[in-house]
């Protein structure tokens, strides 16, 4: 089967004297339904591959695919398309909007679909209902505890069920308890074909995949990846 | 309607990639929840837009009440016309041929038609003991009692001439005129000292905006000045009503119809018209109240300005999280453009009713009709429209070229 996330030959370096090398010939494929923690040390490049697997960075060298599609070469607009129908982003701040309520955060992750407003919020109340907060549809998140407000945002992430949810640290600002809530609800989209990409430092969030990759100094030291079959 | 990209044609539905979309009305809504969120920073941020507003509708508005005021007056006397032979070598007005009244009467438009005669030399006094030097500007003139009829004056006390006073040495003070001479009221024994002899006070006029000269005038009978004041029966000036729409041509046969025989030395003239002109230059101060305000809305641009700047410093994180939702740089950029132009059109509005307010305040105070010319409030509305515009270019090109990436980390 075709991976739903194809990274070759990826590098990515910052100007500066000297240069920040964050990616060294990274490649890494990802398939439907895959959930795969990225783990290594601070610095080692875990954040700039989520970013550039995410579109939201381009690589310096190398190829990024998704869905098939070569996108490292893409104007900004066909990017912006690609990661609004294909990827799904949660972070570890959560980055709801204050002054929206849980529907209209969730909602948010539909809008540039360009869809009729009444889908996307028909779309968000179910994904809400799916992270169990259909009974908070109405809570601005300042009226939500951490745990929930970070099942707001991958509510949001997986409203337009993306191929691929990429987490930055999504349990690194919540409570064990909280966090494990959120490590079941990741763990739990893989089901329906969703892969999972989390970055982490948390051993719990790791044991919840299936695949562990290892990074240190921009390149991929270890991988134990199942191979199928 | 959508905005973004699919200016670039369907085409590209079609066939090629998928693009990312945003409706106009989400933009607009997106907007509006923003800064309904922080509503003290928006009513602030768009003061000083709504003060330059509201300074200029409420100028144009004002001016424009003053205006239909002036207009509803002249409306009854727009169609005055003032005829006189213009003057002599020492600046006294130049007689005019004992036939001008009669001839004017009768080109078919005039409606009524009444002559002055000035008397030259004539001076008034209240006692014969003030010094002769002390002449106070008052003149003497020859009046007919239709005169109040034609000019639509009133008396403010006594009466005016009739047919049977026009004989004796009775006399009708303008209002400044009997001012000067410190006479308020008219009693059997009020006199004035008048060319030499005391002349019966029977009436006070009020004043005459149209014609004031009458206001600082002593007006005789022409019997009388012909008898006791020398006047030999000349008029030097003749006002006439003509009918409203039929004012032009008239004026253009009077100077032959009043002197025949030197008809390029008679002067026609509209006071109604002399008087919109002076109302006119009074709004002068118009000019200055429009730049104070303009000075405001260009505080207010720079106001919004500033805020928008900090906007997107403030919302990095929130453009970084647009732009990993599927929001293109020109979104993200169209979004920071809206808040910019919803601010502005929020300040915009509350300027124009503040304004509409202002000018309804002024004329329902000074008895004036409220007029506010809708062109002042588009006007105000569209200034208010492209001070946003010109205030949030900036900013949205700043949120626009942010990296998102970049904007993620540095949140």
């Amino acid at each position: 089967m075709r991976p739903v996330l194809e990274i070759t030959g990826v590098s990515k370096s910052y100007p500066g004297s000297p240069p920040v090398t964050a990616l060294d010939g990274v490649a890494l494929e990802i398939h439907a339904a895959e959930r795969t923690a990225v783990l290594g040390p601070s610095g080692s490049g875990k954040t700039t591959l989520l970013h550039v697997a995410g579109t939201l960075e381009r690589p310096s060298g190398g190829s990024v695919r998704i869905g098939g599609q070569e996108v490292s070469a893409l104007p900004d607009a066909e990017l912006s398309a690609v990661r609004g129908r294909r990827l799904g982003f949660v972070f570890q701040q959560f980055y709801l909007l204050d002054h929206l309520d849980a529907v209209q955060n969730v909602a948010l992750g539909l809008l540039y679909r360009g869809g009729p407003a009444r889908a996307r919020r028909a779309a968000a109340v179910e994904a809400l209902d799916r992270v169990g907060l259909g009974h908070r549809l109405g809570h601005v998140p300042a009226r939500l505890s951490g745990g929930e407000r970070q099942r707001v945002a991958i509510a949001r992430a997986v409203a337009g069920h993306p191929d691929v949810v990429l987490a930055d640290e999504p349990t690194g600002n919540l409570d064990s308890r909280s966090g494990q809530q959120i490590i079941d609800l990741l763990a739990g989209l893989a089901r329906d074909g969703t892969a999972i990409v989390v970055v982490t430092h948390d051993p719990a969030v790791a044991a919840a995949m299936t695949r562990r990759v290892v990074m240190q100094d921009g390149r991929i030291v270890s991988d134990d990846r199942q191979v199928p079959g | 309607m959508s905005v973004g990209l699919r200016t670039r044609g369907r085409r590209g539905q079609a066939a090629g990639p998928a693009r990312s979309r945003l409706r106009a009305a989400d933009l607009v809504l997106g907007s509006w929840r923003g800064l309904g969120a922080r509503r003290l920073r928006t009513a602030l941020s768009c003061l000083g837009i709504a003060l330059g507003i509201a300074a200029g509708v409420a100028v144009l508005g004002i001016s424009a009440s003053s205006k239909a005021n002036l207009l509803a007056e002249l409306g009854a006397e727009g169609n005055l016309v003032t005829v006189t032979a213009g003057q002599n070598f020492d600046g006294s007005p130049a007689p005019l041929p004992l036939t001008a009244e009669s001839m004017i009467a009768r080109i078919p438009p005039v409606e009524s038609v009444t002559a002055i005669g000035y008397v030259p030399g004539a001076t008034v006094f209240r006692t014969a003991a003030v010094p002769a030097t002390d002449s106070g500007g008052i003149s003497v003139l020859a009046a007919q009692p239709g005169l109040l009829g034609t000019l639509g004056g009133g008396v403010a006390a006594g009466t005016f001439l009739n047919a049977a006073t026009v004989r004796y040495p009775a006399v009708v003070l303008g209002a400044v005129a009997a001012r000067t001479l410190g006479i308020g009221q008219v009693r059997p024994d009020t006199q004035v000292y008048l060319a030499g002899r005391y002349f019966t006070v029977v009436g006070i006029l009020r004043p005459v905006p149209l014609v004031p000269e009458i206001d600082e005038a002593a007006l005789v009978g022409f019997p009388v000045a012909d008898s006791l004041l020398g006047l030999d029966g000349y008029p030097t000036q003749i006002y006439l009503r003509a009918l409203p729409d039929q004012v032009q041509p008239v004026t253009s046969v009077l100077p032959f119809t009043a002197n025949p025989a030197e008809p390029e030395g008679v002067q026609v003239s509209l006071p109604s018209s002399i008087l919109a002109a002076r109302a006119a230059a009074r709004t002068a101060f118009t000019g200055l109240f429009l730049g104070l305000g303009a000075v405001a809305v260009l505080v207010g641009v720079v106001g919004i300005g500033n805020i928008m700047v900090i906007s997107v410093l403030e919302r990095r994180a929130e453009i970084g999280l647009r732009r990993a939702l599927g929001a293109t740089r020109r979104h993200v950029g169209l979004q920071f453009l809206a808040d910019s132009l919803l601010l502005s059109a929020l300040g915009g509005v509350a300027g124009a009713l503040a304004g509409a307010a202002a000018t309804a305040g002024y004329a329902l105070s000074s008895g004036q009709p409220t007029v506010v010319p809708a062109s002042a409030v588009l006007a105000g509305l569209g200034v208010a429209t492209g001070a946003g515009a010109l205030a949030g270019l900036y900013p949205a090109i700043r949120a626009a070229r942010l990296a998102p990436a970049e904007a993620l980390r540095g949140a």
